[in-house]
């Protein structure tokens, strides 16, 4: 008989092996899969590909890191709603619409030089992001419908936007009636910080974001609100907490760095406005800041793991001609192993001989 | 020196001379790397290209060496994806318009790297274009659906209303009416290009409205299955879909990219390849069409003499007097128009369709 | 408006709207049992390929509709012991199971790509199917329509006149107390887990065994996510949700038909309708609602349940 006993406090200890009983459990799943899977090629060489590529070579590395950084703001944002037990899953939707409200701007600037556009742009996109979430804000408050619903039905919507946008208004007059945008001028484009490579401001932005939100909730008044508001909602009315307020907060700030994020991806890696523009980052977040238990500097590693096996993934399919569907499997199975070994921070495992 | 030993040495230097120069050009195999846009599982676009690569690899031999990726997105992920291939590869072919500006970026980070980029139209030294006169296809298949539907509405699955898309359309609409007067075409957009339930959906919104012959610009096969669930008929798209629909498939457009890239990859082996913009048709074997079946034969004897006369260059599928959807005039009597902008950039219906050109 | 083109209509927008009512109505029993499983996506498609693969090796559409069934149950039992014994939050492990179910889905599915299978057909009712105008509308149908509908009902009829049934809602209202009163909290809500499962791995199936013969990668093209927005939408009311998939099932079929027809939108605002009129509708509901107590949502949903005894 297994019995599940918890523990007076979390196991400081398990905290750091758990994560990496987690990863080895995947890298163990991943070798069986392989042997079964792979016919000359050599595990190792597989595994080197997945794993260390990325990490050391110099093309790849800054491709990680451009990769990880929407991954972050997103994720940042959204642990702070899930905190307080609010669910925004529809971060994508937001994502799109900062996109396009960015996106739009410098479009609207074209070919005007001036420092303050990107500014500009990313004011529009987070202001874009943060009204598309209050949206659901507001359902939820005044007619209190379920925030799952309705930022995951407006993300199908914000997609049909950008297709409409594409098709019409930002639609690059000289693309021979492609749905592209125009390619941004120099000025409505993120500076790149490491010369040769995609690696833009944004992800520098995105790590000073990751500080902040951390000294937020430990320091503010609000972190506390949050961390409360989830855990008891009652209690917190008592002490005069607002749970309105927190709808909103929770809402905005995910909305907005939602937004932000996608007008980091339009103005740095992409250069322009496609229907390419969502590439599931809303969703890959969520998985982010939960591997991170919704801390922020936790975030700013478990998006760089999953931003590593993207790119991984990705060199060991060009080199080994394994399918897509590889990565996603585990990508899976490792936030499945993590999910499970999370246990042993909370609980003791003993085992019983007594019968029930 | 005596006569044989001269002899030998002559021969020796002929020998050696002749190495030197064929030497230097059939060295290491040529490593060609080819970016799909979708599953080679398609039937459609991307198998066809697969097909192709088959095929050139087959020609070529030892003398080339083929990577493929699948199912690459058209986002920021794809410049990773051509970056990778081209540090490794002395020729990358990407195999769909959204890739372009990727393609002429890394283009510009690796000039010794070839690129080939399909449907595409900016042309830096070292990127060449090409794609495929579809419209002939849609030609010879305009006019089978003329001849064989009896409600005299064909119906169409677009993709997204770009000018390839719409040079089909217009191209399949002026052939059907050129053999049946009455004959009306109806478009359902569905922008995407693979995604089996819509498709399907579309086909039987299509045929409730009274369509019996199918015609798609999407990439898989389930139009075709519901053709042959519902007893019409409808043509195969990129390849030939004759198992999908037996007794559906009139033909199909097949577009035969091989001899295309064998050429291609020939040319990196033999130090002659430069940028060219490629646009064929019949004529040079690009644009193949399944066997004709499930037709009467004077309707394929017709479809076969199309055939023929646009492989011979003899007819053009559009081809004066036609007018704009709105009245205006576009071609006179006779006239043809050229590549660039008419067919490159087309952005109208012509005159005749019903159907409200997208906006 | 044309008759045959009506009837047209209504068989399209069934066909559309079955894989949503067996999603959504198998979710549902989970989430009145307080468990929200946003895994549908990745159990639907193992139920579309495990269908699809059993179909083309043995012809037997019952065969493949056990298949798919267990396929859909047996992925979700993953989500089950992960949630129910190692105590891990249910939103993360939903989506890590949607994630692993459509790789899972599109790497064994590579080598039936190229495959198609004979579909399952809709059968006629003998004499009903008769009857001028309603026979081709109703008793016509594909069986997994009518089955679809059986679910609902049997569904409704286990939550609301049985014992287990109102065991299974109080728990989903308050575990704790249920668990006080003896009731195996634990054990409710597995079953409710792997039935959503084999529900999810019906429908779909129905995309690859009734809608197109064909199997292809990730095909289930989202409406596992549409399926959890029904349930919310039905505010956990098993008929409503028959309402939901219809609204979305039709006006996705009604867009298409509206092209054909020449209404004058552009095609992507007419396809924002169905998500639209979701939150619209159910906004409404509420409005309506508001001044009984009817409390609708399962209290203890999404919340971890462990015992301590």
């Amino acid at each position: 008989m297994i019995k599940l006993i918890p523990r007076v406090e979390n196991s400081k200890a398990m905290v750091l092996l758990s994560p990496l009983l987690a990863l080895t459990l995947t890298a163990v799943s991943a070798l069986i899969i392989f042997i079964f899977i792979l016919d000359d090629i050599k595990v190792s060489s597989v595994f080197f590909t997945l794993f260390v590529l990325p990490l050391t070579d110099s093309y790849l590395f800054p491709e990680l890191l451009v990769k990880a950084a929407p991954l972050m703001i997103i994720g940042l944002g959204l642990s702070i709603g899930f905190r307080a037990g609010i669910w925004n899953i529809g971060a994508e939707g937001q994502y799109v619409i900062g996109g396009i409200t960015g996106g739009a701007v410098g479009l609207y600037f074209y070919n005007v030089e001036g420092f303050w556009l990107l500014p500009l742009m990313a004011v529009a996109a987070i202001v874009g992001g943060m009204l598309y979430a209050s949206i659901a804000a507001f359902l939820r408050i005044r007619y209190q419908v379920n925030e799952i619903l309705v930022t995951l039905m407006l993300t199908y919507v914000a997609v049909l936007l950008l297709s409409a946008m594409l098709q019409g208004p930002l639609r690059n007059p000289a693309g021979f009636n492609f749905p592209e945008s125009r390619m941004f001028h120099d000025s409505a484009l993120l500076p790149i910080i490491w010369e040769g490579t995609r690696l833009h401001i944004g992800f520098i932005l995105a790590i000073i974001l990751s500080f902040v939100g951390w000294f937020g909730i430990k320091k503010h008044m609000f972190g506390m609100q949050i961390k409360i508001s989830g855990s008891a909602p009652r209690a917190a009315k008592f002490a005069g907490f607002d749970d309105n307020k927190t709808v909103w907060y929770s809402l905005l700030i995910s909305g907005g760095l939602a937004g932000l994020a996608g007008f980091f991806e339009a103005s740095g890696p992409a250069g322009q406005l496609t229907p390419g523009l969502p590439q599931f980052y809303g969703f890959t977040a969520i998985i982010v800041a939960f591997l991170a238990r919704l801390h922020p500097i936790g975030i700013l590693f478990s998006s760089l793991l999953i931003a590593l096996s993207y790119v991984g993934g990705e060199e060991v399919q060009i080199e080994y001609n394994l399918p897509s569907s590889i990565t996603q499997i585990f990508q899976g199975m490792l936030l499945f192993y993590f999910l499970a070994c999370d246990i042993l921070i909370r609980y003791k495992v003993v085992f019983n001989k007594t019968k029930n | 020196m005596s006569n044989s030993r001269f002899t030998s040495i002559l021969k020796l230097s002929f020998l050696s001379v002749v190495l030197a120069f064929t030497g230097n050009v059939s060295a290491d195999p040529v490593k060609a790397a080819f970016v799909y846009i979708g599953p080679t599982g398609d039937h459609g676009w991307t198998y066809a290209h697969d097909e192709g690569v088959k095929y050139a690899k087959e020609k070529l031999g030892d003398d080339v060496i083929m990577t493929t990726i699948e199912s690459v997105a058209e986002n920021s992920d794809s410049e990773r994806v051509i970056t990778s291939l081209a540090r490794k590869n002395d020729i990358v072919f990407t195999t769909s318009f959204g890739y372009m500006n990727p393609t002429v970026k890394v283009a510009g980070r690796y000039p010794d790297v070839k690129f080939e980029h399909a449907t595409g139209y900016i042309r830096p030294d070292n990127v060449s274009t090409y794609s495929a006169r579809f419209y002939e296809g849609r030609h010879v298949i305009g006019k089978i659906a003329g001849r064989m539907t009896k409600s005299n509405v064909i119906g169409y699955i677009a993709s997204f209303p770009i000018p390839e898309v719409i040079r089909g359309i217009n191209s399949a609409f002026l052939a059907a009416r050129s053999v049946n007067p009455d004959v009306q075409i109806k478009v359902v957009w569905v922008y995407t290009w693979y995604d089996p339930g819509k498709e399907a959906d579309a086909a039987n919104a299509l045929i409730a409205q009274g369509a019996d012959i199918l015609m798609q610009h999407t990439d898989s096969t389930a139009a075709m299955t519901v053709a042959e669930e519902k007893g019409i008929h409808a043509f195969g798209q990129a390849s030939n879909m004759r198992e999908w629909g037996p007794n559906a498939q009139l033909t199909g457009i097949i577009n035969d990219w091989g001899p295309y890239y064998a050429d291609r990859i020939a040319a990196v082996r033999d130090g002659t390849w430069a940028s060219t913009d490629t646009f064929a048709g019949v004529q040079q074997g690009m644009v193949k069409f399944a066997p004709m079946a499930n037709m009467p034969t004077d309707v394929k004897n017709e479809a076969m003499q199309t055939i023929i006369d646009l492989s011979m260059g003899a007819i053009h599928p559009f081809t004066g007097p036609i007018n704009k959807q709105d009245g205006s005039p576009w071609l006179a009597e006779g006239e043809t128009p050229p590549n660039f902008p008419d067919l490159l950039t087309m952005d109208f219906y012509v005159e005749g369709i019903d159907s409200k050109y997208p906006n | 408006m044309n008759e045959s083109l009506f009837i047209n209509i209504i068989i399209g927008i069934s066909i559309a709207s079955t894989p949503l009512i067996f999603a959504a109505i198998g979710e549902l029993l989970v989430e009145r049992s307080g468990v929200l499983n946003l895994g549908v996506e990745g159990m639907m498609i193992v139920g579309a390929l495990l269908g699809f693969i059993v179909q083309f090796h043995t012809g037997s559409p019952l065969l493949a509709v056990l298949a798919a069934l267990l396929g859909g149950m047996a992925i979700s039992s993953i989500f089950a012991f992960l949630t129910q014994f190692l105590l891990t939050n249910q939103v993360a492990t939903g989506l890590a199971l949607t994630l692993f179910g459509l790789g899972f889905s599109a790497f064994v599915g590579r080598g039936y790509t190229e495959e198609t299978i004979v579909l399952i057909k809709a059968i006629h009712i003998p004499f009903l199917s008769e009857i001028p105008f309603v026979g081709p509308l109703i008793f016509s149908l594909n069986p997994l329509v009518y089955l679809a509908f059986l679910m609902v009902f049997l569904v409704w009829w286990f939550l609301f006149k049985t014992k287990q049934g109102l065991i299974l809602r109080s728990i989903g209202d308050n575990h704790d107390a249920a668990h006080a009163i003896g009731h195996n909290v634990v054990r409710y809500r597995f079953m409710a887990i792997l039935f959503g499962g084999a529900m999810a791995g019906l429908g779909g199936a129905f995309l690859s065994l009734v809608q197109v013969p064909i199997w292809g990668e990730e095909m289930t093209a989202g409406r596992g996510w549409i399926a959890l927005g029904l349930v919310v939408f039905a505010s956990w009311q098993p008929f409503r949700v028959i309402l939901g998939a219809i609204l979305f099932g039709g006006i996705t079929v009604l867009q298409l038909h509206a092209q054909g027809f020449d209404i004058r939108i552009s095609a992507q605002y007419l396809s924002m309708l169905p998500y639209l009129a979701t939150i619209i509708i159910l906004v409404s509901l509420r409005i309506r609602l508001k001044n009984k107590t009817n409390r609708t949502v399962p209290n203890c949903l999404g919340r971890i349940f462990h015992s301590t005894s």
